[in-house]
């Protein structure tokens, strides 16, 4: 069965894209109640328009049961207030997530005293939050790191985990891209110089511990647009209600004040005007769930926005450093001799390059593990920018052994510069090697005061993360490009960007192409997602529409971007996308459901209104309600009864799965819009039901 | 041949026609308002108003030059109107009131002609002609500028110009409407309808009674009444009577003739935005509403409930025998789909459910397939609500043809949307509220009777001017109250409608990926349609349930 064997790979990969679902216990229900009463504050409700409305019509049917008290008229009184505490309960169940995260947070936040450092390398203690941007701070090992700053002098290991969670210390060093510290985090060893980039209560801490209490946060701009448009339905529903009473009057039968109001709650899009605002707040939690902090609520939604996805191609695509993967001969020479050569020549070579040399040689060729100090005879040539090879100089019996390594065109001009002449299948080894995207070192040798002579090529090659194929796939079919951005030739990146299945790439990148990049696809019309670290990313993380900046990156960068990854993962990304797509669809399909219903609410209570007046319309009763007021009731009842059932929804975001918006839009529709005009007819009838067995229903 | 049979083929026919027709009109209305060569006689006309028709406006120039062309336009017929008796050819007409004359001033270039009067007893030739025929070009010109200039929105990115308003009125006047209406005018000539300039003439009948039998240049007026979605007959029957609306086969041409415009301009929206699957799925929408409403107002009236109706072979009060009840649902579901408002038979005698339908066509907001420019625009308004609401569930920031739905668009939108309704319930409920006003005006009690005062704000405020002919409208108060409604139901929407051209028109567009809801196919087409259903039926159908639902479920 083709569907069967489909699926196991898709639950095999860790679903690149899919949104993990959040968890939630009906016991955050009730543990939420005592917040969600206190929300009943009118001045809290005048802030959500749709809610505002049912929280005037709870009180007037209230005004009107003490009047004229009937069980009917304290039904309806009684579930109009539920409905708006149903709501504030949605609300208080999403910001009752962050609380706990919130509050470990402020226990990092420090009180401790600052070592505050003068131009005359005097020490002074001040309160932490006594400091101000551009003060010198000294921290030890052992001490709290006052404030986010930059490390200006030293090396030391940092234990984040206040922040990041991460328990594994890391290196921060003054210089390079790796030089910001945040304040709370506790330095484990050495001692730094921090210069102070943040003023007191502005710390990224304290930025956080807002954003995960949810007090920080801003209405987005689909938000604020969905707003309206909630408002002016409501607004319709208002003038379709008021004007129906001289309608009535004039058919001959005026309408209860209560029913009316019954009629209006149950029009007004409640179920999404309830949900709106716990579906935003979830969908800031989501992302802190997998330490991201959006620094604004637009980017969220920006992220689901996104064309373009820039991703750097080092610690991105790639693991990050090259390996030697094979090694090409020359003319006699065997493939012993050339890994043996290689070997040597790479001993004293610690980039990640060298040391695979040596890990190549010993695995694929059984050599023993020399270590350098084992060879007494042997000078070692490092590396220069000028000659662009190294090597090893050995004496041996027979006179001395010259071996280089490096650069094609380098070792062959020492080759030619010492009397030999390289075969032509050398050229041919690098050429293919530089082709299939890898990296061609030639090796050569000159032994005593004979020719120089080329012994073959080592293949250095970039590795792909395992999986990003798939990842990549996924994102073309939701219609988002990817773009690789390396520093290697045209050539080296267009054999890494077939392996990894990105869509595109920009060679020899300077951080200035990388920013002309983003402008000429903003142009174009198409909304850019980037992550960087460095502060030559600076410019470029502002310029994109969404910016993801590493937490082990420079202050510089921080600041410029949008979001903050704390696990430092730029593959991270593509989860950010997909947590923005699924805010939105989640408010979309809501909305969508949300409206649909009022068809069925209509057939509940417009036939139920005027059964007196015109019998004919019972026929418009198409679920058989029992009795006009167990109509209204139970229509009523369902109205705020979705609202709870809901909540799970809103606060997990609606089943997301990568595909097109075509599929999606077809999906989606069927779900809520069918559902949404099927599930109250079935709701009412049930709730119908179980009211028709209450005396005077 | 069965009668069934002959309303398939007939609306069939007329699928085939509109079908064949609206792809080469659609492309030639492109053509018109985005050419840059002038006319020798548009040239005359600008120079003697001192316009410069090679520039572009804001949007708001826009407006205001439009806003300030209707209000004089206004200002003149009304003049016309109450001085009738003092200008040449009034044929002995007395000049008309006040509360008259406004309401039939606004009326006529709002594009409703909405008509409390008899042409025939209240309207000399100089009136007719110099006055409401006029209005029914300028009238129906402003519309389908509107509609292009919101086309220019979408079409335009990074400008805040949308067009020139003067020279959008006169290309549509004389290169759209002056020469189909001249071919359609002596169309109708041919199949019969009356054109000279005869007053009434006395004539001795065979049962030896006197009669008076009224000429004039009928058939031209009956063309652009039709073809400018204007529906003002020169008659008070209007197409009922035999000198407007002769035969069978020339009822048939005057419902091409109101159909043809709005389902025509979808073409010419597909070709400026340069995707005509775009416009391929507005027209299949309003075809299917339309095709819907005509198929049930067909089987309402062909079936006509009750005794009397089912021995005649259908509910034939209020109709024609020429035409029959087929030919009469066909023509009243076309006339109050498109916001013309002429009429060959009497939607008051409709049967309840058949009545209802012309009235719920007009409560959708004229959009299926619309007034002339009126239908498009209300219908791409319609889109960027659907693509709002739906476009959420796709996953990214709604945008439509590349134009992102932000705070801006939907506010317009959504105060486009509560401009109708607002004006309908809320005009209908004061004199629904008003014994006295009820008793002034409205002829029926019960069901029937508020149907009838729905149908005059819905016909009013959306610019229809079809009547449910029980109500009588020619009241002080109901002149200026629906004089009123047509005003604010024709010139709100279209400030919002520029407004939005203008938001838009300003935007860069955003490149359309795989992830883009897509605008067109039959998902976006059911959606849209759906949509367009929804918003209308959750808002009447309170009001709807006591007027025609009660009365067709009797």
């Amino acid at each position: 069965m083709t569907t069967m064997t489909n699926a196991t790979p898709e639950t095999d990969h860790a679903p690149a894209a899919r949104v993990r679902a959040g968890a939630f216990r009906p016991r955050q229900l009730l543990r939420s109640l005592p917040d969600a009463l206190r929300k009943l504050d009118p001045r809290h409700q005048i802030r959500y328009p749709v809610m505002f409305v049912v929280w005037v019509g709870a009180l007037a049917t209230t005004v009107l049961a003490i009047a004229h008290p009937s069980l009917f008229a304290w039904s309806i009184t009684v579930w109009l207030w539920a409905t708006v505490v149903f709501a504030n309960l949605a609300e208080s169940v999403a910001e009752g997530r962050g609380k706990a995260q919130a509050d470990s947070l402020r226990k990092a936040r420090t009180t401790a005293m600052a070592r505050r450092l003068h131009g005359d390398d005097t020490e002074e203690s001040v309160p932490g939050t006594a400091l101000e941007v551009g003060d010198l701070v000294v921290v030890e090992a052992g001490e709290v790191i006052p404030s986010d700053g930059d490390v200006v002098d030293g090396v030391a290991s940092v234990d984040e985990s206040a922040v990041t969670g991460e328990s594994a210390p890391v290196i921060r060093e003054s210089g390079g891209d790796r030089s910001s510290v945040t304040g709370g985090t506790r330095i484990l060893s050495d001692r730094i110089v921090v210069r102070i980039t943040a003023k007191a209560g502005e710390t990224f801490l304290d930025r956080m511990i807002s954003l995960v209490e949810g007090s920080a946060r801003q209405k987005t701009p689909n938000e604020i647009a969905l707003n309206l448009l909630l408002a002016s339905l409501t607004l319709i529903f208002l003038l379709a209600v008021v004007t129906l009473q001289p309608f009535a009057v004039y058919s001959g039968q005026a309408q209860p004040l209560i029913v009316l109001v019954a009629l209006l709650v149950c029009l007004i899009p409640t179920t999404i005007g309830a949900l709106l605002s716990a579906i935003g707040i979830a969908g800031m939690d989501r992302l802190i769930q997998r330490n991201v902090m959006a620094l604004s609520g637009r980017a969220v939604e920006a992220a689901g926005d996104v064309d373009v996805l820039l991703l750097d191609k080092t610690g991105t695509i790639t693991l990050g450093n090259r390996q030697a993967v094979e090694v090409v001969p020359a003319g006699q020479v065997t493939e012993v001799e050339l890994a043996e050569a290689a070997q040597m020549s790479s001993l004293a070579d610690e980039t990640p390059e060298g040391r695979s040399v040596v890990v190549l040689a010993k695995e694929r060729y059984g050599m023993r593990l020399l270590f350098h100090d084992q060879l007494p005879t042997a000078t070692f040539v490092p590396f220069t920018a000028q000659t662009r090879m190294s090597g090893v100089d050995v004496q041996t019996h027979s006179g001395l052994r010259q071996i280089r390594k490096g650069a094609a065109s380098a070792v062959m001009a020492w080759v030619r510069e010492n009397g030999g002449h390289p075969t032509a299948d050398v050229g041919e080894a690098v050429d293919s090697i530089s082709a299939s995207g890898g990296t061609p070192l030639v090796v050569a040798e000159q032994r005593g005061d004979g020719p120089a002579r080329a012994l073959g090529v080592i293949h250095l090659k970039d590795v792909v993360k395992s999986g990003l194929r798939e990842r990549f796939d996924e994102l073309r079919r939701m219609g988002i490009r990817t773009v690789m951005i390396t520093g290697d030739n045209a050539l080296t990146a267009r054999a890494i960007a077939a392996e990894a299945g990105v869509d595109d790439y920009l060679a020899e990148a300077k951080p200035e192409d990388k920013m002309a990049l983003i402008k000429a696809e903003q142009a174009a019309g198409r909304m850019v997602a980037m992550t960087g670290d460095g502060t030559n990313d600076a410019p470029a993380l502002a310029q994109a529409d969404v910016g993801v900046a590493m937490n082990t990156g420079t202050s510089a960068a921080k600041e410029a971007g949008n979001m903050v990854d704390l696990d430092s993962n730029p593959t991270k990304l593509i989860e950010v996308v997909a947590i923005g797509k699924q805010l939105l669809i989640t408010r979309g399909a809501l909305t969508t459901f949300s409206i649909a219903n009022d068809v069925a609410k209509y057939f509940a209570i417009i036939p139920a209104m005027f059964a007196g007046l015109y019998p004919q319309l019972d026929r418009l009763n198409l679920m058989g309600l029992s009795s006009p007021e167990s109509a209204m009731l139970s229509a009523v009842i369902f109205n705020a009864l979705i609202i709870v059932a809901l909540i799970p929804v809103a606060l997990r975001g609606v089943r997301y799965r990568p595909r097109g918006a075509s599929a999606m839009l077809r999906g989606n529709l069927l779900v809520y819009g069918v559902g949404g005009l099927i599930a109250p007819f079935v709701g009412i009838k049930l709730i119908d039901l179980v009211v028709s067995l209450l005396p005077g229903f | 041949m069965p009668v069934a049979l002959a309303a398939v083929l007939q609306v069939g026919f007329l699928v085939l026609l509109l079908a064949a027709v609206h792809v080469p009109l659609g492309n030639y209305m492109a053509g018109v308002y985005s050419g840059k060569r002038h006319l020798r006689a548009e040239r005359a006309v600008y120079r003697i108003g001192g316009i410069d028709p090679d520039s572009d406006q804001h949007w708001s120039v826009y407006a205001r030059s439009l806003l300030a062309f209707s209000a004089v336009s206004i200002l003149v017929l009304y003049l016309l109107l109450r001085l009738q008796a003092y200008l040449p050819l009034s044929l002995g007409m007395t000049g008309l009131a006040p509360d008259g004359a406004w309401n039939t001033a606004v009326s006529f270039v709002t594009n409703t002609n909405w008509q409390w009067y008899s042409g025939e007893s209240t309207m000399g030739h100089l009136a007719q002609m110099g006055g409401l025929a006029v209005q029914n070009f300028l009238s129906a010109a402003v519309g389908i500028a509107v509609a292009i200039a919101l086309v220019r929105g979408f079409a335009r990115q990074g400008t805040d110009r949308i067009g020139n308003f003067w020279v959008d009125l006169v290309r549509g006047t004389v290169r759209i409407l002056l020469p189909i209406a001249f071919l359609a005018a002596i169309v109708l000539v041919i199949g019969g309808a009356v054109q000279n300039f005869d007053g009434a003439r006395e004539v001795t009948t065979i049962t030896g009674e006197p009669q008076s039998i009224v000429g004039g240049p009928i058939a031209s007026q009956e063309a652009i009444k039709n073809l400018g979605t204007n529906g003002g007959g020169f008659f008070n029957a209007n197409s009922a009577h035999p000198f407007e609306n002769p035969t069978a086969w020339t009822n048939l041409v005057e419902i091409f003739l109101l159909l043809v415009i709005p389902f025509s301009l979808p073409r010419t929206f597909g070709r400026m935005v340069g995707n005509h699957r775009q416009g391929t799925a507005i027209v299949s929408v309003m075809a299917t509403l339309w095709l819907a409403a005509v198929t049930i107002t067909t089987w309402a009236e062909m079936r006509g409930f009750g005794t009397v109706p089912g021995a005649a072979g259908g509910a034939m009060e209020g109709k024609e025998l020429r035409f029959g009840p087929a030919a009469s649902a066909l023509f009243g579901a076309s006339t109050t789909g498109t916001s013309t408002g002429s009429v060959n038979s009497f939607h008051d005698s409709y049967t309840g459910l058949g009545g209802g339908v012309t009235l719920l066509n007009m409560m959708l907001g004229e959009v299926a397939p619309g007034g002339v420019g009126a239908g498009l625009y209300g219908m791409l308004v319609m889109a960027v609500l659907a693509v709002f609401l739906a476009g959420l569930m796709v996953g990214r920031t709604p945008e439509y043809l590349g134009k992102k739905i932000g705070r801006k668009q939907v506010t317009l939108v959504a105060l486009y949307i509560l401009t109708m309704p607002t004006l309908l319930l809320a005009g209908a409920a004061i004199t629904a509220a008003s014994p006295a006003l009820v008793d002034a005006s409205v002829q029926e009690s019960g069901p029937h009777g508020l149907t009838e005062i729905l149908y005059a704000y819905a016909s009013t405020v959306n610019n229809n001017g079809s009547a449910f002919a029980g109500f009588g409208a020619n009241t002080p108060y109901q002149n200026t109250a629906l004089g009123l409604a047509m005003l604010f139901g024709r010139f709100v929407p279209i400030a919002l409608v520029l407004a939005l051209a203008g938001s838009l028109a300003s935007q860069r567009k955003v490149s359309e990926t795989t992830g883009t809801l897509p605008t067109h196919g039959p998902v976006f087409v059911g959606l849209l349609g759906f949509v367009v259903l929804i918003v209308a039926g959750l808002t009447f159908f309170p009001a709807l349930a006591l007027a025609p639902l009660s009365e067709a479920l009797l």
